[in-house]
């Protein structure tokens, strides 16, 4: 796939930034077509993974750094949420929908991410961080429509 | 009264009914906040069944959920319920996807689910 845009930001594990996170990749996603609920999913799946990396990467820590980076193609968007903070011991597991410890949790993170993105990858070890990769397509309605 | 974040709340008690208005959106930024006014409005007026009115929300990701199932749990287990009243599509979608729908009724407004919670039927 060609690159046709690309944007790298880093911010502070502050639960106030998750807000300003989900938005900022929502406009830079918007240079493509996608259309209004697209955007909805996207900054739903990008809040739930900068959460992730705050509450469970960092455990909570305001001191630490998340870092997202977006990239565009022609029809599609790629988007990298990552931390170093303690990773994730068995991904399969922790992927499992309702799978959390919490009462006041739903476990639910990685089932929105992947109802709401077109792919979702795992990346994380013990001790190693975590990076979360997703893609969201450009729907193939506008394609047609404009005759691509 | 503002939660921080972007997060504004208004209340109302109706014997051992609460109805919030949350305005803005709930997301991790404002769960702590929103969980403790929650559960200091619920012990100090004995609250039983918990009104939300999601008419105001424009953004909600699972650590909203998170309290809203929280409180019905703390609810529920003395006979308690939480409607919800008018979510917007973008949240209405969450609500479904997350399968709270199941356990929170919801309701077209905020008489229908007064009545409702304090008569015991369920919103059309």
């Amino acid at each position: 796939m060609q690159l046709v845009n690309y944007m790298k930001m880093e911010f502070k594990s502050h639960p106030a930034n998750v807000g300003m996170a989900r938005v900022a990749v929502a406009a830079f996603a918007s240079q493509l077509d996608f259309n209004l609920n697209d955007l909805e999913d996207l900054k739903v799946a990008v809040s739930e993974a900068v959460t992730n990396a705050i509450v469970h990467g960092y455990d909570g820590s305001q001191k630490d750094t998340v870092t997202i980076a977006a990239s565009l193609f022609r029809h599609a968007v790629q988007v990298v949420v990552a931390d170093t903070g303690k990773g994730i011991e068995d991904v399969y597991k922790a992927m499992e929908a309702a799978f959390t410890s919490d009462p006041e949790r739903m476990g639910l993170g990685f089932t929105f991410m992947q109802s709401f993105m077109d792919d979702l990858e795992v990346k994380s070890a013990p001790g190693q961080g975590t990076s979360v990769i997703m893609m969201k397509k450009v729907s193939n309605a506008i394609n047609a429509l404009a005759g691509n | 009264m503002d939660l921080k974040g972007n997060l504004d709340l208004d209340e109302a008690i109706d014997g051992s009914t609460l109805l919030i208005r949350p305005r803005g959106e709930i997301d991790l930024s404002v769960a702590d906040a929103l969980r403790l006014k929650l559960d200091n409005l619920i012990e100090d007026y004995s609250v039983k069944n918990l009104i939300i009115n999601l008419s105001g929300i424009s953004f909600i990701d699972s650590s909203g959920l998170g309290v809203m199932l929280g409180r019905y749990k703390k609810l529920s287990s003395h006979g308690g319920r939480v409607l919800l009243v008018s979510p917007a599509p973008q949240v209405r979608r969450i609500l479904e996807l997350s399968g709270i729908l199941n356990i929170m009724q919801e309701c077209s407004g905020e008489a229908e689910a007064f009545a409702k919670a304090q008569g015991g039927y369920k919103c059309s």
